[in-house]
């Protein structure tokens, strides 16, 4: 599997990994299919993420889709994180092989649900 | 950065075609180049190629010359093996035997036959991979045509007792069919002995050229033929002889198992060493199919905590090749059918890694292996949180 230089160095240095204690939204999605999981933990201060963590169990597309997607988001306002597609991971990755293309939907999946997790902690409806 | 030298630990894949097989091989494409059919001089000297590689063949096996078909490979094998049978004898009855761990050209002949009303029992296997014989014996009814086990399986090593299972089929007068792949160049088999009435092999698994396979088919066995067209292969396989991949697969053969016992010997050597160490230096890790009854140069794993197509590609970064028994490639995949069929959870089973050794696997292979996957597996268990 012929993998961007992007790819393989967010699978070989993956940024933000690890637990974040104080985190206030935390999500675990996984996939049925193949088996991947990932938990994403993000600090939100004033309706934007401060801070964000990942963990991933998953192929190395799976693994640097999670770490591009916590670079993407980190500093955002929750609607400019909603707003974000595995499409825009796999852009900002230089492309999957589209066989790969689905594991990137596990970091879109993850971003919602801990938004949503977050909205109801504070009393708001779901997105 | 990755390596320069490729450590290769994927030989149930395929092999390298031996230098010595090649340089057999040569002349049969430019100089001995003559349709074996034709009635002329370059044609006698083809002719006379492929009947000494078919007692090349024959002689690694204990069958005789008249015994061996060339077809194009093990699926090709495995398919004319079972839809003969099948076909040829339909009017005894429509049952097939087989295990749910077969190579898929096994496995997808059975169940296009299904499709076509013939029934198949799958037997179990048990955690270590192994098939009971007395479960064959149970499965056998008056319908039963046709039996056939593999000799070694292509992922997890464990051999199967095929001698026992092949006695019961003849005491009962199947035909019993046994893909040995996998085998060839690694166990001794002589199909008298082990009672096989057909067996599959395939070149590039013992060193030679892909493309290249043969069936042996016990004499008086009845069975259909799979391709129709001329009348090579005395009228039973058509299709102009594959001359120069013929050749390979006589020479090929005849290196691999000349000494079967010494390459064993070296193989389980340097693989028992990789494990031990691999076991001592990594905890969470399980060794699937049986201990002892396996291939000498296989060895498959499961790590708790990480995903074996993620391993596999740190191990490709440094120049490891190696397989493992799920690929995300779909999202869709399922994990091994074979590592489910002897109890592996789906979990374990994506977290899988097969290292196949072979000639290609030198000491100082297994040393780089032990000092790289020990890292490899804590930073993958360290990203999902399993090594925290």
């Amino acid at each position: 599997m012929q993998f961007t230089e992007k790819v393989m160095d967010h699978f070989e240095n993956p940024r933000n990994v690890g637990v974040l204690e104080d985190a206030n939204a935390v999500a675990e999605v996984g996939s049925k299919e193949c088996g991947d999981t990932t938990t994403l933990y993000l600090k939100i201060r004033d309706n934007r993420i401060v801070d964000v963590r990942f963990r991933t169990l998953g192929c190395a597309a799976a693994i640097a889709s999670s770490s591009m997607a916590t670079e993407l988001i980190k500093g955002k306002t929750l609607e400019e994180a909603w707003a974000l597609t595995n499409t825009d991971v796999v852009e900002a990755l230089g492309g999957l092989p589209e066989p790969k293309i689905h594991c990137s939907v596990l970091a879109e999946g993850a971003i919602r649900e801990a938004i949503n997790n977050y909205r109801r902690s504070q009393g708001l409806d779901p997105w | 950065m990755p390596e320069d030298r490729i450590r290769y630990f994927d030989h149930s894949a395929t092999t390298p075609t031996h230098p010595d097989v090649v340089a057999a091989m040569l002349p049969y494409f430019t100089e001995h180049f003559g349709n074996p059919s034709s009635l002329y001089g370059i044609a006698e000297e083809s002719r006379e190629a492929i009947a000494r590689a078919r007692s090349q063949v024959a002689a690694a096996i204990g069958a005789t010359p008249e015994e061996i078909f060339f077809t194009a490979g093990g699926t090709e094998s495995d398919n004319w093996a079972i839809k003969g049978i099948a076909h040829a004898h339909r009017d005894r009855g429509d049952h097939i035997i087989t295990t749910a761990i077969e190579h898929h050209a096994v496995l997808h002949t059975c169940a296009f036959l299904e499709e076509q009303g013939f029934s198949v029992t799958y037997l179990p296997v048990d955690r270590e991979g192994r098939v009971d014989p007395a479960a064959v014996r149970d499965a056998i009814t008056d319908h039963t045509i046709l039996v056939t086990v593999m000799t070694a399986n292509n992922e997890v090593g464990t051999v199967q007792p095929i001698r026992e299972i092949g006695a019961i089929a003849r005491e009962h007068g199947i035909p019993f069919h046994t893909d040995a792949v996998q085998a060839i160049g690694n166990l001794e088999l002589d199909v008298d002995e082990d009672n096989i009435d057909l067996l599959s092999l395939s070149g590039h698994k013992f060193y030679g050229p892909k493309g290249i396979g043969a069936l042996y088919i016990k004499n008086g066995t009845k069975i259909a033929n799979l391709i129709h067209g001329g009348g090579q292969e005395r009228g039973r396989r058509a299709g102009t002889e594959n001359l120069p991949g013929v050749v390979g697969l006589g020479a090929a053969i005849e290196r691999a198992c000349t000494d079967i016992p010494a390459h064993a010997a070296r193989l389980a050597g340097l693989r028992d060493r990789l494990l031990a160490g691999i076991m001592e230096g990594i905890p969470d890790v399980t060794l699937n199919g049986h201990p002892t009854e396996r291939l000498p140069g296989n060895i498959n794993l499961s790590f708790g905590g990480i995903d074996g197509e993620a391993l596999l590609t740190l191990l490709a970064m440094k120049g490891i090749c190696a397989s493992t028994g799920s690929a995300c490639s779909s999202g869709s995949d399922a994990p091994s059918h074979v590592l489910l069929a002897i109890g592996t959870s789906p979990q374990r089973a994506r977290a899988s890694l097969r290292l196949t050794l072979g000639d290609l696997t030198a000491d100082e292979d297994v040393d780089y292996l032990l000092a790289l996957l020990p890292g490899a597996v804590e930073k993958l268990r360290r990203l999902s949180g399993a090594g925290a």
